[in-house]
């Protein structure tokens, strides 16, 4: 299993602060990220933001970035504080 | 709990708190025992009373407990490998802060200013676009998460 963690607008958005899902045949974050998409239509738009963040075990990542079970995916819009 | 969360290295600490912080106590904590350094450079950002026109009536901080912290810790051991400083102290609030409110703290020492000035910036900046905290502000428009600035990260591309 992986953990996915949501953030900020994105959470609010999807209504969803974390997720527990089956990584057998997600190999990358794109892959992830393609699952989530096809939810539904809210997802779908959501997930189709290219300025969308990834981090993977606390990590920013691109969307190449391998994943496997016990990783902590996170999802977030770009960073906002200071 | 008003310390999220503190994690000290060698002369190095961060902290994630709600609580607000004292200026003198963390410039008291930067002196202390520190007969070597003779520069101290402090930033601290604070709530603005107005963003892009609009009246703000407060800001809500949201972090990525962990996250924040590794990202910070990444942030500094880059700015010690370019400069020579000494202590590093990084302050960031989270929660509900309201106008005049302090945010966040960056403090630096140094042998001589250059470092601790440079050093201080550098962290700054990136603290902007790499520390994952998001700020939704109340203003007369309602509430709303802030977009993140191109010139934020023109500003750390530019290290």
């Amino acid at each position: 299993m992986i953990k996915v963690v949501f953030f900020a607008a994105l959470r609010e958005q999807l209504n969803c602060s974390e997720l527990s899902i089956n990584s057998d045949n997600l190999a990358t974050v794109a892959d992830l990220k393609n699952h989530l998409a096809s939810k539904d239509e809210n997802w779908q738009q959501v997930f189709a933001n290219s300025a969308l963040l990834s981090a993977v075990n606390h990590d920013m990542v691109s969307s190449e970035q391998a994943i496997k079970a016990g990783d902590e995916v996170a999802f977030f819009p770009p960073v906002t504080g200071g | 709990m008003t310390k999220v969360s503190n994690t000290a290295a060698a002369n190095t600490e961060i902290s994630i708190q709600t609580a607000d912080f004292s200026l003198a106590d963390e410039v008291a904590l930067l002196e202390r025992d520190n007969a070597i350094d003779g520069a101290v450079v402090t930033f601290t950002g604070r709530v603005r009373n107005q963003n892009e026109g609009k009246a703000v009536t407060s800001l809500t901080l949201e972090h990525y407990p962990g996250m924040t912290e590794k990202s910070l810790a990444k942030i500094i051991a880059q700015a010690k490998e370019r400069w020579r400083i000494g202590r590093v102290k990084v302050i960031h609030r989270v929660g509900e802060l309201f106008i005049g409110d302090q945010i966040v703290f960056v403090g630096v020492t140094s042998k001589h200013r250059q470092d601790a000035f440079a050093a201080n910036e550098f962290i700054m900046d990136y603290l902007k676009v790499q520390a994952p905290f998001w700020k939704k502000e109340a203003s007369t428009d309602g509430a709303n998460w802030l977009d993140a600035k191109t010139t934020d990260e023109n500003k750390a591309a530019k290290w």
